[in-house]
C-alpha cells in the first residue's frame, strides 16, 4: 500500500495509517505530509468544544449525517483524554456516532490526548491536513470535554462551535475567561429539556460584554438527540464561513494556520533534541550542580539550548 | 516515536451481555492501550469498517449468545476483503470447547472463555502485537 497515493485517492486504510504515523511521530508521517500538503486547503474545518457530556459527539454525528445526505464528504476527529496514570484511554465519542459510522463518505477517527492539555492531541492538526488532502469537504474536530483552558481547537478550526446543555449557569460564569471567548457560535443542546431558554439568555448576556469584530456569535437551541435544529447549525457555520471569506479574515487565518503548522513541527523537533541533550551522560554532572545550587537552571538551560540548536 | 497499541473491543450480533466487554476495555486501558468500544449489537460490517477507520492493531470480539461461529468468521472475511490482514483478531465469551478449533481455522487467533484472568488477555496482546504499549 502506497500510503501517500492512497491518501490522495481518499482510500480509508491509507488515511487511517497516515494518521497513525503522524500520531506516533513516525518519520513516514512527515513524508506523507510533505507529499500531500499541496493538495490541502479545500476542506472547511469546524471545531466543536464544550462541557463534558453536553452532547458534542451526538451533535457532530447529526451534522455529519446531514452533510453526507447533501453529498458532502465528512471527516471527524474525536479526541478523548488519555489516563495520566497508565497512558491508555477508552475512546468513547465513537459510541454516540455509530449511526453515521457506515454512511458512505463519513470517516471517524478517535484520538487520545496522549498528555496534551489543550483539549486536543498534538497530531490533530496534521491529521486534519491528511483528511483535507484525502478530499473531505468538511472536517469536524471534537475536543475533550472542556472547561476553561482547553482552547487549542481555536488554532485548528476556522469556525469554533461551543456546545452547552441546560442547567449549567455556574459553568458559564466559569467558562467566561476561556472557551466563551473562542466561540463563533454557541449551541444550547438538549433543548428538549427544561431550562434551555434560561441558559441561552445567560450565554447571550455574557456575550454582550465581549467586543465584536463584525460577527456577533449567534446562540442556537437544538436537540441533537431528537435531531431538531441541526440545519440551523449548518446554516450558521456556512454564514460564518461567508463572513470570513468576505472580510478577508479567512486568508489571514490560513496564514496563521501555516505558521502554526510550522511551529508545531519546530516544537516537536526542539523538544526531541533537547530531551536527548538532557539525557546525555555529560549533562548529569551539570544537573547535580543545579541540584546542589552550584549552578542555576537558567544557566544550564542556556547551554543545552545552544547545543540543541546546533544539532537540530 | 511513541507507539500505542490500539484495540477495538466489539460486540457483534444481538448479544446484550456487555459486562465482559467493558471489563476488558478497562483492563486494556489500564495496560496503557487505546481502546475503542463499539457498544452492543453491531454488525460484522460495522465492526470491520470501524477497525479500518481507526487503524487498530487488535479486534477483540466478545460474544456470549452462542452466535460466534457465524459472526466471528464474518468479521475476519470482511477485514481481509478490505486488505486489513495485519490486524490481530481474538475472540472470547461463552464458547464451547468444540468450537475453538473451528474458529481458529477461520482466522481467530485465540479464544478466551469465562474466568480468564485479565492479565492473560493483556499479555496475549502484548506478545502478539509488535509494538510497545
Ligand atoms: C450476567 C449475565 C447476564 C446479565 C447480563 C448483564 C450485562 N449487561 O452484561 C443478564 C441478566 C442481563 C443476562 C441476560 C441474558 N442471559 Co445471561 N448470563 C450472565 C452470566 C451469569 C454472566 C456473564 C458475565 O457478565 N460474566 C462476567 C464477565 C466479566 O465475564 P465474560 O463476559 O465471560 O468475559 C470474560 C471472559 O469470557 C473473557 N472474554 C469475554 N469476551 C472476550 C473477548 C476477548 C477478545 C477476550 C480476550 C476475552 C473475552 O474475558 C472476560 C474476563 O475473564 C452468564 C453465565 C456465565 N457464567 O458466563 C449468563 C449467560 C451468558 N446468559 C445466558 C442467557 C441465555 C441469557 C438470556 C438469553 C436469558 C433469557 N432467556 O432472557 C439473556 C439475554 C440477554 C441479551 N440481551 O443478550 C446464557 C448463554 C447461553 C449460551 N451462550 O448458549 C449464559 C451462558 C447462562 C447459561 N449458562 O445459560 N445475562
Ligand atoms: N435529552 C438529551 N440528551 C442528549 C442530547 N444530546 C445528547 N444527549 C445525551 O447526553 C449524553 C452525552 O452525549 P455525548 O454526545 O456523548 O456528549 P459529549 O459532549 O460528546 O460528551 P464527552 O465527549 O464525554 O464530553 C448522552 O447520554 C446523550 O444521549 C439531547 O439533545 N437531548
Ligand atoms: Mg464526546
Amino acid at each position: 500500500m502506497d500510503v501517500k497515493l492512497g491518501v490522495l485517492a481518499g482510500d480509508t486504510r491509507a488515511v487511517a495509517r497516515a494518521i497513525t504515523w503522524v500520531e506516533n511521530g513516525d518519520p513516514r508521517g512527515a513524508e506523507v505530509i510533505r507529499g500531500v500538503y499541496g493538495s490541502t486547503g479545500r476542506a472547511y474545518i469546524v471545531g466543536v468544544t464544550g462541557s463534558p457530556g453536553a452532547g458534542k459527539s451526538t451533535l457532530v454525528s447529526r451534522l455529519a449525517a446531514l452533510l453526507a445526505a447533501r453529498g458532502q464528504k465528512v471527516g471527524i476527529l474525536a479526541v478523548d483524554p488519555s489516563s495520566p496514570f497508565s497512558g491508555g484511554a477508552i475512546l468513547g465519542d465513537r459510541v454516540r456516532m455509530f449511526d453515521v459510522a457506515l454512511t458512505r463518505d463519513v470517516y471517524i477517527r478517535s484520538m487520545a490526548t496522549r498528555g496534551s492539555l489543550g483539549g486536543l492531541n498534538r497530531a490533530t492538526r496534521m491529521a486534519a491536513r491528511i483528511l483535507d488532502a484525502a478530499g473531505f469537504d468538511w472536517i469536524f474536530v471534537e475536543t475533550v470535554g472542556a472547561g476553561q483552558s482547553e482552547v487549542d481547537v481555536h488554532d485548528v478550526a476556522y469556525t469554533t462551535a461551543v456546545v452547552m446543555a441546560p442547567g449549567m449557569g455556574d459553568d458559564i460564569q466559569a467558562m467566561k475567561a476561556g472557551i466563551m471567548e473562542i466561540g463563533d457560535l454557541f449551541i444550547i443542546n438538549k433543548a428538549d429539556r427544561d431550562g434551555a431558554d434560561r441558559t441561552a439568555t445567560q450565554v447571550e448576556s455574557v456575550l454582550q460584554l465581549s467586543m465584536t469584530t463584525g460577527w456577533n456569535p449567534p446562540v442556537l437551541k437544538v436537540s441533537a438527540e431528537q435531531n431538531t435544529g441541526i440545519e440551523s447549525v449548518v446554516d450558521t457555520i456556512e454564514r460564518h464561513r461567508t463572513h470570513l471569506v468576505a472580510s478577508g479574515k479567512l486568508d489571514a487565518l490560513k496564514i496563521r494556520m501555516a505558521k502554526l503548522d510550522v511551529l508545531e513541527i519546530l516544537k516537536a523537533r526542539l523538544a526531541d533534541t533537547m530531551k536527548q541533550q538532557l539525557d546525555q551522560p555529560a549533562v548529569q554532572a551539570e544537573l547535580e550542580k543545579v541540584a546542589s545550587k552550584q549552578s542555576d537552571p537558567y544557566s544550564l538551560a542556556d547551554i543545552i539550548f545552544e547545543e540543541s540548536w546546533r544539532n537540530t | 516515536m511513541e507507539q500505542k497499541i490500539r484495540v477495538l473491543v466489539a460486540k457483534p450480533g444481538l448479544d446484550g451481555h456487555d459486562r465482559g466487554a467493558k471489563v476488558l476495555a478497562r483492563a486494556f486501558m489500564d495496560a496503557g492501550m487505546e481502546v475503542i468500544y463499539t457498544g452492543i449489537r453491531r454488525t460484522p460490517e460495522q465492526i470491520a469498517e470501524v477497525a479500518v477507520q481507526e487503524d487498530v492493531d487488535v479486534v477483540a470480539l466478545s460474544c456470549l449468545s452462542g452466535a460466534h461461529n457465524t459472526l466471528f468468521p464474518k468479521v475476519v472475511d470482511l477485514l481481509r476483503g478490505k486488505g486489513a490482514d495485519d490486524i490481530l483478531i481474538m475472540g472470547g465469551g461463552v464458547i464451547p470447547e468444540d468450537d475453538i478449533s473451528f474458529l481458529k481455522q477461520h482466522g481467530i487467533s485465540e479464544v478466551f472463555g469465562p474466568g480468564t484472568p485479565l492479565a492473560t488477555c493483556v499479555n496475549y496482546i502484548r506478545s502478539h502485537v509488535k509494538k510497545e504499549a
